[in-house]
Order: structure tokens, then C-alpha cells, then sequence
């Protein structure tokens, strides 16, 4: 037992602008669960992507059982022994449990014709290993999320994997499917087998891992048995974070209630979630990824259903419909994922920004093509989106430059409530100061804005308020001026402890 | 790289087959006699013009990202619709041509229908029951047999010619052509089709109604099918139910060789007349060197492949451009900001 299985030594991960993994090591041993935690950005994800060969590090050496290895691609990575169980399932929904597990594993029989009855008999034997005496023939659809957890990791017990790595695995699970899954993965640690436990949930590293590794800002900071360590101790290690005076925070008096949202549900994203916010503030949402604030927020634009809840604007009761009706209810709603929701790429900078007032933008029956450059124009000017002409394709410019035709967008609609969902992420730190700024400038207009984001310091740097989600929930909320606005405090709240100083 | 971009501007999509269709056109003049003479181009423009007709509304669809497979039924089906009412006594050119193109509009809106409300997966296969459904009910009003007997107030399209030379129905493609480009580059519906199409998502987070727009192309593309309808009622002077079978493979192929993505949101309306010229002109340079019909099809199905071949790598060399440029704008930052 605790016998090194794979080595990461010195492992550097470099992507344009972004340095994901930076010199970082970590060992697995035989017989051994490790538990791996960190903020969001702060890694975990490359890290695993390395060890499954998904990414190609940059810089230093994999060691399988001692011997110096590279992974070109996933199969040999698997090859090796070494296996994950992602966060988003790989399971094919319309296929039987069995065609699942021996997915590119296929058993023939001597005829060369796949041999069920030897493969259902083992998917039956290793599914009843796991406790689940389930018809191997059953559609893995018809199972709950846990069983088709259970069926990716029946994967890996199939190929006989040396290293399970589970990644988040209790994220979509109920306590008793958890409690099943962690006497599961209790067994493969009894069959020697090294397992890397990434989660959210300090609770469960305590439970379930030997070891504890914590990472910060793509570095390892500290590795230490689970038992000589404090819950209060790791979320120190893994913020700590230095501030500095990137944040061009100006403080302005806040003004009336814009918008107040009560007792906001969807089942399985967020539950009995109440707000307010105001006029010249930046309300900022923390919490982890996953925490509900983005589907929150796409509840209350109309994007997505939502099962219940009010909105109040202007003290007003809402009936927000369809993205269309938010936006006459002068709703701004700045997408997380620019490529994905915000930008059509295939069509120039000036396309984008006078997408979203299009109607406006008509002399008679036409489009005035004046007023669309004159507007394209300002904006890029106001914004300083760094581009030749304004006929350049969306897709062509630099992430940051994307983030700021996103924001242009929505500055020639008359909103009054903002919403920027993770507008920083994945730009550079001059591109990150200049959207700071359009949000202070925002803010002294008078508006309302509303900013998601999990980079900590951003939210403190900016907001004037803080609200912590977590699991679907509203944890607390934290004023610029109290005391419990800093990152230890914020922190706490977002993995599921109170504040230190509880407020009277 | 320099082969798609001149001076830094990116070629238009009606290029390159405008020059498959200029370089046909100069190896038929000198190895056949009757390809340069003024009958026979009006002859293509006259043949072309209901695949142009059609493409332009599938041309449409496409951009959203869509697919319209019922429009050569559609057609029929209009003409057909005309032809029993004919039967039955109805003479009135104008009530005709309204009940042509009212079939064409309610064809379209079933389409629309299917996929916005009833939420099927794909018009791909909403269309090709459809496609079914129209032919079906052609075949079924007529009793299967062509309707002659329209004046010629109706039949003009098909066959006469403006200023003695110029095929009417030719010059109505150029008028709709103009109409629709207008409506698609400088209206702000035009922008949305492009953007739905572009990334269905951000149109619909920037405020756009989706579905709105879904419905009007393929309204629209029903009528553009009637309206080619029409058009082939003059030039076989009957509705026929059995008529242009090919004709949603034609139109997809002319929008395809016109550089129109099947992804959506990339596609021009001169691309696509362009393409719909190259298919008329491969077709009649065929006729008259003597081919028959399977060598055309090879020859057809050659060119889309190669039509689709060219935009893979046009794309791949505009993507590698844009790395590039954004990794250069990276670099520049860098130096500005150590």
C-alpha cells in the first residue's frame, strides 16, 4: 500500500494569455484516495486534463509506477491504467448498461459476432459489486444519475484501471446516493486502486480522503494528510490571494430599489432565492461554478423557464416573458460565454453591436446604414476595441475585444439594470481594467449593474455589496463597510460554512 | 491565403462560380456552334429561371440554418391548385395567381408550423414528409393527369419575351433577386435571419424572436416556390403533377455552390444566382454536346463536391487567418502591457 502509482512533476500548462498549470506536482499512490480542492480557475480541471492526456503539458515529466511517460492522446492515457469519471457524464442514454461499460471493449465470441451473454453476465457481476442488482440490458436512461455514475465507474473497474479520478461526483447526487457512492469508492481504495477526489464540498474531503491537496492560481500549495488539517485552514491556504489596486473602485451613494426579485425557483438550479438591488451599486454574486447564479439570472431575462417567483422593477411587478420582454423592461443581460451566447462570429464588430437595437436603427423601411457605422463607431471608440475597421468578423478579434462588442451591444439599448455574467474571464488585465471602468462609468450614470463572477478579489475589488450562492441558495450577504467583507469570510460562505463574525 | 483574399478584402462568394460559369461558357463557345448564339443563352436564362426562383427562398432557409425540401412539390402543387380551379370554371387570371401563390404561402406556413410549434427536431425531415404530403395531394387533386387550357395572361411567364428577347420569367428572377438582396442586407429582418442562423442563442438572448423569423423564411420560401410554379406552367403550358422532381435537390445545390453554409448564417443572394447559372449553364453546354442524363448527373455531382470542397478549405484558411490575427493581437498586448 501507498505506493507511488502516477507522478506529476513540475507540470507547466500554458494557453494563449493564461497560464493554467504552473510548475505543479502531485503524486497518486496504490491504495489511497486524495482529495484535490481550489477556487474556481484555480486549475484542478488541467490538472486532470493532464493526467488523462487530454492536454499536452508545456513543461515536465508523468511517471507511471516510476517510468517516465507521455500521453499524446486520451487512449493512452487509458492504456495506462489511468481512468476519469467527469463531472458531465460520458454515458450514451439510449444504450444498455452493457453496451455502455464495453464501449470500444467489445467481447466476441468465436463466430467474431459480439457475445452478449458473457458480456451482460460481467456488466450484471460488476454492477452487483457496486450494490446495483440491475438488468445489465436496461437502457442507462432509465437509471438515476447515481447508477450511471456507478455505470462510468464500472469502466473503470472493467479495464482494471490503476488510477480512478472522479470529478465532483456528488455534484448532481442525493445524500444517499453519495453515501453509496463513497462506500463504492471506499472498496477501490480496499483494492488498492489510487483515486483523485476533486470537490467542492470540504465535508466529503474530510470524509472520504487520506490526503488533501490544495491548489491557488494554477500553482500546488500545500499537500497534508486530511486528518492534521482544519476546514478554516484549508479555505486560508486556498485564498490568500494578494489585492492590489487594479480595481478602479469609486464609490458612489447608492439610490432606490431597481429591481427585487422574490422567492425566485427551478427545480434542481436554485430554490426561494430573494433580492434586492439598487441604483449606482454593483451587486455583486459570488460563489462557486455551479452555484445557481447563472441560471438565476437567465430566469429572471426569460432565457430559460423558471417554476416560480416575482420580479419588481421600479417597485412595479413584472411579467418578463421571452429575452425580447426584458429587454423593454430595460434588462442588459451580458452572456458568460461570449462565442456561445453573445456574439455571432461569422458577422462584423459593427453587426454585433447594433444587434440588439436593430428596430431602432430603421429609416422607413430600410436600415440606416449611417446611424449603424456612426453607432459601431462610438462604440469601439467609447470601448476601445482595438480593431482596423469595425467590418472586421467578431470571430477574428482577441477574446477581450470580443467581451468589450458583447458589452457594446448593450449600450445603445436604454437599460437600466446590468448584468454581467462573468465579464472578465479569459481576458487580459487591460482588457479586465477597461470593463471595470465601463462599470464604474455605468454606475455613476446611475444605473443598477449586477456582476457574477468567481474570481474573489474581482468581487471584492468592485462590488459595493456581495451576495454568496451556493447549492441553488442565497448563503449571505455582505456590505462593503462590514466586517465580514473579505475573502476568508466570502470564501466560507461559498463552500457551505457561516460567516466568522456572525452579524448582530 | 492570397488566393481567397485580394487586398485584404475577402472575395465575395459569387466569385468563384460566376468564373466556373465565364470559363464553361468560353470552352462551350469553341467546341460547340450553337452555345454563343442569342437563342440559346436565352434559352438557359429561360431554363434557369425556376431553379433560381427556388433557390432564392431555400436560400433563405438556409441561412438560417434550415432546409426546405418540399419546394419543388410546393411548386407543383400550386400550379396544380391553379389547373382544378381552371377545371372548375374559374378564368379569372388574377383570382389564379392569388390561389397559386396563397397554396404556396399555406405550404410554407405548414413547414413553419411543423418546426416552431410542433418543435420537430430538424426541418430536414419535417420537409421531406411534407415534400411527400404536397405531391401526394397534386397527384391526388389532378387525378394524376396534366391540366392544360390557361391563357396566356398566366402562361406569359413561361414563355415570352420582353423586348423580344429577354424571357419574362428571367426578368422577374432579377427583380425578386434585387427585392429579397435589399431585404436581406439593408432591412433589419434581413440582419436577423443572418444572426438566427449566425447563432441562434445570442439572437435570441440580443432580443430577436426566433421563431418569428424561422416562420417568415419558410413562409417565404414556399412562395418563391409558387411563384416558380408558375412560371413552369408557361413553359410546359400545363399543370402537371408529375413535374420538376428534382427540383429541391437543384435549389439546395445552387445555394451550396454559391458558397451558402448548411450550418447558416453564411450565404449571398448573388452567390446564389451565380450558382443557379452555373448548374443552368453545365445542363445546357451538356444538351448540346450530346450527353445524356446519367452523364449529367456525374457531372452535377461532381461539381457541388468540388463547390463544397473549395469552402472547406476557404474556411480553413480564413479560421487559420483569424488564429493567427488573434495571436498577433495577443503579442501586441503583451508589448504594451510587460
Amino acid at each position: 500500500m501507498g505506493e507511488a502509482v502516477v507522478e506529476l512533476k513540475n507540470i507547466t500548462k500554458i494557453f494563449p494569455g493564461v497560464t493554467a498549470l504552473d510548475s505543479m506536482s502531485i503524486t497518486l499512490e496504490s491504495g489511497r484516495i486524495h482529495g484535490l480542492i481550489g477556487e474556481n480557475g484555480a486549475g484542478k480541471s488541467t490538472l486532470i486534463k493532464v493526467l488523462t492526456g487530454v492536454y499536452i503539458p508545456d513543461k515536465g515529466d508523468i511517471y507511471v509506477k516510476d517510468r517516465r511517460v507521455k500521453f499524446s492522446n486520451p487512449l493512452e492515457a487509458k492504456r495506462m491504467g489511468i481512468t476519469c469519471v467527469y463531472q458531465e457524464l460520458n454515458i450514451a442514454k439510449d444504450l444498455s448498461v452493457t453496451d455502455n461499460l464495453f464501449m470500444g471493449e467489445y467481447v466476441k465470441n468465436k463466430l467474431g459476432f459480439l457475445d452478449y451473454k458473457f458480456m451482460n453476465a460481467k456488466a450484471a457481476e460488476i454492477m452487483g459489486d457496486m450494490g446495483q442488482n440491475i438488468d445489465p440490458s436496461k437502457y442507462c436512461g432509465q437509471l438515476g444519475m447515481g447508477q450511471q455514475q456507478l455505470v462510468e465507474i464500472g469502466k473503470s473497474i472493467l479495464t482494471d484501471a490503476k488510477v480512478v479520478i472522479l470529478d465532483e461526483p456528488t455534484s448532481s447526487l442525493g445524500s444517499k446516493e453519495a453515501a453509496a457512492l463513497f462506500s463504492i469508492v471506499r472498496k477501490l481504495k480496499d483494492k488498492g486502486k489510487a483515486i483523485l477526489f476533486v470537490s467542492h464540498k470540504l465535508e466529503e474531503i474530510f470524509e472520504l480522503c487520506d490526503v488533501v491537496t490544495v491548489m491557488r492560481d494554477s500553482k500546488h500549495i500545500v499537500t497534508l494528510p486530511s486528518s492534521e488539517v482544519t476546514k478554516d485552514r484549508l479555505i486560508s491556504y486556498m485564498v490568500g490571494r494578494t489585492l492590489n489596486n487594479l480595481f478602479p473602485k469609486e464609490r458612489v451613494e447608492p439610490g432606490g430599489t431597481a429591481l427585487e426579485v422574490k422567492n425566485f425557483s427551478c427545480a434542481g438550479a436554485y430554490k426561494g432565492v430573494s433580492f434586492t438591488a439598487k441604483y449606482s451599486e454593483i451587486l455583486g454574486f459570488a460563489g462557486l461554478v455551479g452555484a445557481g447564479r447563472t441560471e438565476l439570472f437567465r430566469g429572471l431575462f426569460a432565457a430559460d423557464r423558471r417554476d416560480g417567483g416575482e420580479v419588481f422593477i421600479d417597485d412595479r411587478k413584472r411579467d418578463i416573458r421571452n429575452p425580447a420582454g426584458a429587454i423593454k423592461n430595460k434588462i442588459a443581460f451580458l452572456t458568460e460565454d461570449r462565442k456561445l451566447q453573445g456574439l455571432v462570429l461569422s458577422e462584423s464588430i459593427m453587426r454585433n453591436i447594433c444587434l440588439v437595437n436593430l428596430d431602432a436603427l430603421k429609416k422607413g423601411f430600410l436600415l440606416d446604414r449611417k446611424r449603424m457605422v456612426k453607432q459601431a463607431e462610438d462604440c469601439a471608440a467609447r470601448l476601445k476595441i482595438k480593431t482596423d475597421s469595425i467590418y472586421k468578423l467578431a470571430g477574428e478579434l482577441s477574446g477581450g475585444n470580443q467581451q468589450k462588442v458583447v458589452i457594446g451591444k448593450w449600450m445603445n439599448v436604454d437599460a437600466n439594470i446590468y448584468i454581467f455574467d462573468e465579464p472578465t474571464r479569459g481576458i487580459d488585465v487591460g482588457a479586465k481594467i477597461e470593463v471595470y471602468n465601463i462599470m464604474t462609468s455605468l454606475v455613476k450614470q446611475g444605473k443598477c449593474v449586477i456582476m457574477i463572477s468567481s474570481e474573489l478579489p474581482e468581487i471584492l475589488g468592485m462590488s459595493d455589496r456581495v451576495i454568496v450562492m451556493r447549492g441553488g441558495r442565497i448563503m449571505a450577504e455582505v456590505e462593503r463597510s462590514g466586517v465580514n467583507f473579505n475573502q476568508e469570510d466570502i470564501m466560507r460562505a461559498a463552500w457551505g460554512g457561516s460567516l466568522q463574525n456572525e452579524p448582530i | 491565403m492570397s488566393l481567397f483574399k485580394t487586398g485584404g478584402r475577402k472575395m465575395p462568394e459569387f466569385v468563384g462560380p460566376l468564373m466556373a460559369v465565364l470559363a464553361l461558357a468560353f470552352i462551350l463557345s469553341v467546341t460547340t456552334e450553337r452555345f454563343l448564339s442569342l437563342p440559346n443563352i436565352m434559352n438557359i436564362l429561360r431554363q434557369t429561371a425556376i431553379n433560381a426562383l427556388i433557390a432564392l427562398g431555400m436560400l433563405m432557409v438556409m441561412l438560417t440554418g434550415g432546409i426546405d425540401l418540399s419546394v419543388g412539390s410546393t411548386a407543383v402543387l400550386s400550379g396544380c391548385v391553379m389547373g382544378v380551379l381552371l377545371k372548375n370554371g374559374v378564368t379569372n387570371e388574377i383570382l389564379l395567381i392569388l390561389a397559386g401563390l396563397g397554396t404556396g404561402i399555406l405550404a410554407g406556413t405548414l413547414n413553419a408550423l411543423l418546426y416552431t410549434r410542433l418543435e420537430l427536431p430538424h426541418p430536414f425531415v419535417s420537409t421531406m414528409g411534407t415534400r411527400m404530403m404536397y405531391r401526394g395531394l397534386a397527384l391526388f387533386i389532378t387525378g394524376a393527369a396534366p391540366i392544360a387550357g390557361f391563357s396566356t395572361g398566366i402562361l406569359f411567364l413561361g414563355y415570352r419575351n420582353l423586348f423580344k428577347v429577354i424571357p419574362s420569367g428571367f426578368v422577374l428572377v432579377i427583380i425578386l433577386y434585387t427585392a429579397i438582396n435589399v431585404m436581406l442586407t439593408r432591412t433589419a429582418l434581413g440582419r436577423k435571419i443572418y444572426s438566427v442562423g449566425g447563432n441562434r442563442e445570442a439572437a435570441r438572448l440580443s432580443g430577436i424572436n426566433v421563431k418569428w423569423v424561422l416562420n417568415y423564411t419558410y413562409i417565404m420560401s414556399g412562395l418563391m416556390s409558387s411563384i416558380a410554379g408558375i412560371v413552369l406552367l408557361g413553359r410546359i403550358s400545363s399543370a402537371s403533377p408529375i413535374a420538376s422532381e428534382t427540383a429541391d435537390m437543384d435549389a439546395i445545390a445552387s445555394c451550396v455552390v454559391g458558397g451558402t453554409s448548411f450550418l447558416g448564417g453564411k450565404g449571398t443572394v448573388a452567390g446564389t444566382l451565380a450558382g443557379a447559372m452555373l448548374i443552368g449553364v453545365i445542363n445546357n453546354g451538356l444538351d448540346l454536346l450530346g450527353a445524356q442524363t446519367d452523364s449529367k448527373y456525374i457531372v452535377i455531382g461532381s461539381v457541388i463536391i468540388c463547390a463544397v470542397f473549395l469552402d472547406v478549405v476557404r474556411n480553413k484558411t480564413e479560421e487559420k487567418g483569424r488564429r493567427l490575427a488573434q495571436a498577433r493581437s495577443m503579442s501586441e498586448r503583451d508589448n504594451e502591457n510587460p
